[in-house]
Formats: structure tokens, sequence, C-alpha cells
């Protein structure tokens, strides 16, 4: 299965469970969604429970806030995560706080996918990695899978989850797994381990991160299309990296993520998001927080560069197994 | 051809400012009674022209004339009276509270209570409206406890909000009443939303969506007009036009458009103005178009014309953008006074009854604020404790929140 059959695997079981449960968005409901994620949705559950959307995600989001609020379970579509700040303020000022303003009278059990991430040569408004704007929200939780498997695990779980989910989806990673290596062919997701996904209902929980490597020189911590980098990087360098696929940025595993660096003394973060500011300098303020007395080498952070994200130059500025790499000797040598 | 002149850019002011003699003469008022009343499942087509004109049931000499009289009792209309003359008291004292420094703000309704008042007649239980912070008469014409209501504006003890909230930012769902956010036009779409809900669930229930005048610019209301308009929400769309978005005239938001109804129309939404002063034309408008809703028939959007009294909130001073007297110019009167006056005519009320009914109405707010007071207020007495502030972020407390609590030693 691939990442787009999972993640529609994941909305049939649910529609088919719950009868709450409605899916809309741009090009969701009758063609099935730019990436298909939606197909066959419509003709399966007709279109009061799958429909297409005007082209207003502040419209999306708010009239799905309403719904959630009304008692549905709304698992809406923005169509690029670019595309998300029209939606901005009806996230951030409503969906992540109804619980909390109106203690608990009214709640917003609302799921927000949309694709993240580069590497498709998307420019500016294909590409981008929003995550730390929806992780430094109070009242979110936010879901970066980075396979088929968690990807319909996770998804079911933030279907189930009775508060606003943002469920980030790395477009590089829909058709399968890509290790930062441009001009190699990707491996399909039918030849993947993780692309064996059980048919059914089953859930992964949200804030319990993967141990996607176990080694003993440097921790990494990544996320999404990252944790493939990731793994050509240690690879390619021969260097023992445990790496951690955080799955869930908020709530975080920080227990897994403090046992790893406890144990290699040194840590890098990942991620394809633009440096300052980002989720990675979270990550290692709580690293240092949490093990100072443990490390051996400055925290360092592999990210995009702090530009917009450009077209032509998108191999340059995409974190690829030759920087992290890099990153990961820099951090046993010091 | 000739050079072109050069280009100069509009910039909308009020008739008058302060310093100059209010003037109303640009607001037509048509004579009570005289705007038709459509069928419910009329073609939005035929009924443009109510976007332009004012709905009106009460005329000068305090009778309810015209097609949209009639509707609602003596026993009603006194009700109604008591629930405006309550809303009115209770902004009184609340005032009075921050100015003691009670709390830290307050936002009254004077002159504009028939709207909410009346609105809340024409709801069924388990109706859905997503309010502004000018709509408390939904809770005080519900029947919501003052108390309760008190105790939010003092974020006290018994705040049911635990002191999470900005006064006057209520919430129950018991009450119909969404909880407000504070941030402009955001509920209007989630109303939309709500209404969409009921109609895929083939529920009965319909939303309320509520919006002020300068509000009407933000994009949310575009899209909450556009979504309306394509799934023919159950909703009934609600602008409270009172010519002021704190210092800025409602001109600015308006912009060429004739009126704020009129917004509607190239929804293919039926729109309609209403005199928002008058108690029974507010009634007799939010009957139909909740009726309308109630039958699958779709949106209807109101202009509720209006007047603000008084300031925005308790941060500005009016006198500081308009004139002094403007209110008192306005061409629509107070909604108290002409409800009184009808009361009058019909012979059912009378100055000392409406006297003594002030007197008793202010003894059962004052009541209720001493009751309140006893749970605490903002900077004295009983307040929500610090370890409320963790709780109700999510459902479940994640490990973070719970590290900070620690932290915080709560």
């Amino acid at each position: 299965m691939t990442m787009i059959e999972a993640i529609r695997d994941a909305m049939d079981v649910m529609m088919a469970r719950d009868e709450k449960v409605v899916v809309f968005g741009e090009d969701v409901g009758y063609f099935g969604g730019v990436f298909r994620c939606t197909a066959g949705l419509q003709q399966k559950y007709g279109r009061t429970r799958c429909f297409d959307t005007p082209i207003s995600e502040s419209g999306i989001v708010g009239t799905a806030i309403g719904m959630a609020t009304y008692g549905l379970r709304p698992c809406v579509e923005i169509q690029f995560a670019d595309y998300m700040y029209p939606a901005y303020d009806q996230i951030v000022s409503e969906a992540a706080r109804l619980r909390y303003r109106s203690n608990g009278e009214f709640t917003c059990p609302l799921v927000i996918r949309m694709p993240t991430g580069g590497g498709i040569f998307g420019g500016q408004t294909h590409s981008q990695s929003p995550e730390a704007l929806f992780t430094h929200v109070a009242g979110l939780k936010t879901v970066v899978p980075s396979n088929p498997y968690d990807a319909k695990g996770l998804l079911i779980a933030a279907i189930e989850d009775p508060d606003p989910v943002i469920f980030l989806e790395p477009k590089r990673l829909y058709n399968g797994p890509f290790d930062g290596h441009h001009d190699r062919p990707i491996i399909p997701w039918s030849k993947h381990e993780l692309g064996d996904v059980p048919s059914g209902h089953f859930t992964l929980p949200l804030g319990k991160a993967s141990v996607v490597r176990t080694g003993s020189a440097v921790t990494v911590l990544a996320y999404g299309t990252m944790v493939y980098v990731a793994q050509a990087a240690a690879a390619e360098s021969g260097i023992d990296a445990e790496i951690i696929d955080l799955r869930t940025l908020i709530p975080l595993d920080l227990e897994t993520i403090v046992a790893s660096v406890r144990k290699t003394g040194r840590c890098v973060v990942v991620h394809e998001a633009t440096l300052t500011s980002g989720y990675g300098a979270e990550l290692a303020a709580l690293v240092q927080e949490s093990c100072f007395f443990h490390l051996e080498a400055p925290i360092t952070r592999v990210t995009g560069w702090d530009t917009p994200y450009p077209h032509a130059q998108e191999w340059d500025y995409f974190p690829g197994p030759a920087r992290v790499g890099r990153a990961l000797v820099e951090a046993v040598e010091a | 051809m000739s050079e072109p002149e050069p280009l100069s850019l509009h910039v909308p002011e009020p008739a008058v400012r302060p310093g100059g003699s209010p003037d109303f003469s640009n607001v037509k008022i048509p004579r009570a009674g005289a705007v038709p009343r459509p069928e419910v499942d009329v073609d939005p087509e035929a009924i443009r022209e109510l976007a332009f004109s004012i709905i009106r049931v009460l005329n000068r000499n305090g009778e309810a004339v015209g097609p949209w009289a009639g509707l609602l009792s003596d026993e009603e209309l006194i009700e109604g009276m008591r629930h405006m003359m309550t809303l009115r008291a209770f902004d009184a004292r609340m005032l009075i509270a921050q100015r003691q420094g009670k709390t830290s703000f307050y936002m009254q309704h004077l002159g504009e209570e028939a709207i909410s008042c009346a609105f809340r007649r024409a709801l069924s239980p388990g109706d859905m409206n997503f309010p502004t912070y000018r709509q408390a008469g939904l809770l005080i014409a519900g029947g919501y406890s003052m108390v309760d209501m008190m105790c939010q504006v003092y974020s006290n003890s018994r705040d049911p909000l635990k002191g999470r909230q900005l006064p006057v930012m209520y919430a129950s769902k018991e009450h119909g009443f969404f909880t407000i956010s504070g941030n402009l036009a955001t509920q209007y779409v989630q109303a939309v939303g709500w209404a969409m809900a009921s109609a895929i669930s083939k529920d009965t229930k319909i939303a309320a969506a509520w919006i002020g005048d300068g509000s009407t610019a933000e994009s949310d209301f575009h899209a909450a007009l556009v979504f309306a308009s394509t799934y023919k929400a159950p909703v009934v769309l609600n602008i409270v036009n009172n010519q002021w978005a704190i210092s800025t005239f409602q001109g600015i938001a308006r912009g060429g458009s004739g009126t704020f109804a009129a917004r509607g129309l190239g929804f293919g939404i039926p729109s309609l103005r209403v005199d928002g002063n008058d108690y029974l034309a507010v009634y007799a408008v939010a009957k139909w178009a909740v009726e309308r809703a109630r039958r699958n028939l779709g949106p209807t959007l109101i202009e509720y014309v209006t007047y603000r009294v008084g300031a925005h909130s308790t941060s500005d001073d009016p006198s500081a953008y308009r004139p002094k007297a403007e209110s008192d110019a306005w061409p629509l009167g107070d909604p108290v006074i002409r409800l009184k006056n009808h009361l009058i005519v019909k012979g059912v009320w009378s100055e000392e009854r409406h006297k003594q009914a002030e007197a008793e109405i202010l003894d059962t707010v004052i009541a209720a604020q001493k009751e309140a007071e006893s749970y605490g207020t903002l900077h004295a007495g009983g307040k929500p404790s610090a370890r409320d502030m963790f709780d109700g972020v999510y459902a479940e407390m994640p490990p973070h929140l719970r590290r900070q609590r620690q932290q915080a030693g709560v």
C-alpha cells in the first residue's frame, strides 16, 4: 500500500465505522483530491459525507470547526500545507482554544490533513514545512507520519482523538521512501516492509516515537522525509547513528529521546523547515535541559536554510544525505 | 487623446465628527408597515428590494402596523419588555462594577437590547447561536443564570469558565450560546458549519451567526456567505449594524454598497433589513428567517439597523470620535421606550407599572450581583486556582504540560 492508499484506507475505515466522520476540501469529492487521497470516498459514502468545497481555506476549517462542535468528526484536507495561512486564524484562535476557553462546554475533534514538505520541484507554494507554526500553538496536536503503516494508524488515532490534530503528510513519501538522492529512482512502497499495511481498524498512539535504527554513536531526531535521509546519511557516512522517527511532534515522546541521548551522548536534529525558531530549536532545548550532563558534543541542527523555499535550487536547499552525514561525522568527532 | 488627470484616493468620512450637529439625513426610514411580508419560500430574486428598505412594525404613535405585525401576545410582549429592561439593568450594574475595579473590562448593549432579546424568542431548544460580545440578551431572554454571567464577568471562584476568558465572553451549550471568541468574524463561518452538520445529520436544529457592521469586512464573513449559499445551510446570518466599529463609521466597512444586507444578494441569499430598535419587527423577521432555515429553504441574511448608544467597551470614549448628542438624534429611537409606548397604547402597561418593573428588576439584578460578589471579584475574594490554568488545554493533559504545572508549583 502506498502512503496515499494508507491515508485513504484510514478515512475509509473510519467513515464506515462512524457516520459522524465527514471528509471535505478543495477537489476532494468527485475527483478524489489532487493527490488522490480521497479517491472513491464520495462514491462510497455519498455527497454529504465527502464533498468539494469553495477555494477558501478559512471556510473549510471554519465550517469544520462548527461541525466538530456540533458533534461530527470532520477530517478535512488543505490541498497543500502552503495554503493553510488563510485558515491559520481559525486554527490558532478557534480550534485550538475552544475546549480551554469554554471550560469544556464546546470541544473540537477535528483533523486537518495537509501535504507538507519539498522535493517535488513545487517552488515556494507547494514545498513548505510549517510544522513549527502548529507546535507553537497550545491546544493543537501535530503529527508527521513517515510511512504507510504509521500514516494509517496515526490518522485513525487522530480522527478518534477528542482534540484538533494537524496531520502533515510528507508528499515526497506518498509513493515511496525518499532518501534524498533525487537522481536515483525511489523504491515503491509495494517493495518496502512498511508498505505492508493491515486492513481494517488499528491505531498508533499519538505521542509515541519510533526508533528506526539503533546505534551507539549519535542520536538523530527526525520526522517525515528526513527519517530516510538520516538513514541514508548513517549508511553512507558509516556512523553508527540511532535514528528516532518522532512521528508526533506534540505530544512529544521525550522519554524515548532522552533515553537515546543519554546512551549516545550526542544529538543531531534534522528537519526540512527553516532553521530559525524551527521545531529543531525546541528539540535542542529539551535535549540539553534533560541530558546536559550526558552530552559530549554540542547539539547541532541540519535544516532547510532561512530562505523562502526556492525552485531551481531545491537540491541545494533540501537537507540531503551528504549534509546530514557531515553533521553526524562532526558530532562524533567533536 | 489628452493626458489623464492624476488619480485621487477616496477615503469615506462620516457626515459629522465631534463638534458638529448630528445628521442622519442619509438614513432613509420608510414608514412602519410599508414593507411587504413575502412567503418564506419566495424566490430571493423577487425580494431584492428588502435589502434596501427597513422592515418596521411600531409606528410613531406606538401602534403595531403592517404585514409583519400581530405575532406576539400581550404577555409575550411584556415578557420581552422585562428581558430588555433586565439586560439594561445588568449592563448598568456591571459597568459600575468595572469602574469600581471589580473586573477588567465590560461591554454594554445600550440601544441594541431588542435585537438579541427578540431574536432569542424565535429560536427553539437545541438551536445554536454563534454570538458576538453584544448579544447577551440571548442568555437573559433564554433564562440563563445572571449569577453565572456575573461570575464570568468577575472571573471569580464560581466562574463557569474558570477565569480563562475575558469578561462577557460567555459560553453555554445548554442555552444555545457558543463560546465567544473575541476575534471578529471567525464564528460566522463556524455557524454555517454547525448548520451544515445539522443538515448532514438529518437533524432539525438550526444555527444563528452574528457579526457587527465593521467585521463584515473580514474574509471569514465572505467565506461564510459562500458556504451558506453553496450548501443552502440552515442558518440565519445576522448583521448588527450599530453604525460604529469602535471609532470607525459603518461607511468604511460598507464601501460602495448601499447597505450591508445587499452583500447577500450576490450570493442569492434572501436579504432583509429591519429596524433593530423595534422589538416586534426584529421578532417577526427573525421568525421568518428561522422558519426558512427550519424548512430547509436555506440561509437568510438580516441587517439590523440600530445605534450603539454607549462606548464600544469600557476602553474607549466615543466623544473623541462622534458628536455627543448623536444618539439622541438617532431616528429609530430607543427600543425600550418604543415597546413601552406600544404597551401603553395597547392599554396593558403604564408609566407607573414601568417604574415599578424597573425597581423590581433592579432589585433582582442587585441580588444576583451580591451573590456573585460573595464568590469573589477579579482582584478580591475567591478566584479560580492557578492549577485550573493548566487544565482543559487538551482532553488529557500531555506530559509537557504536566511538567510545566509541576514547575509552576501549583
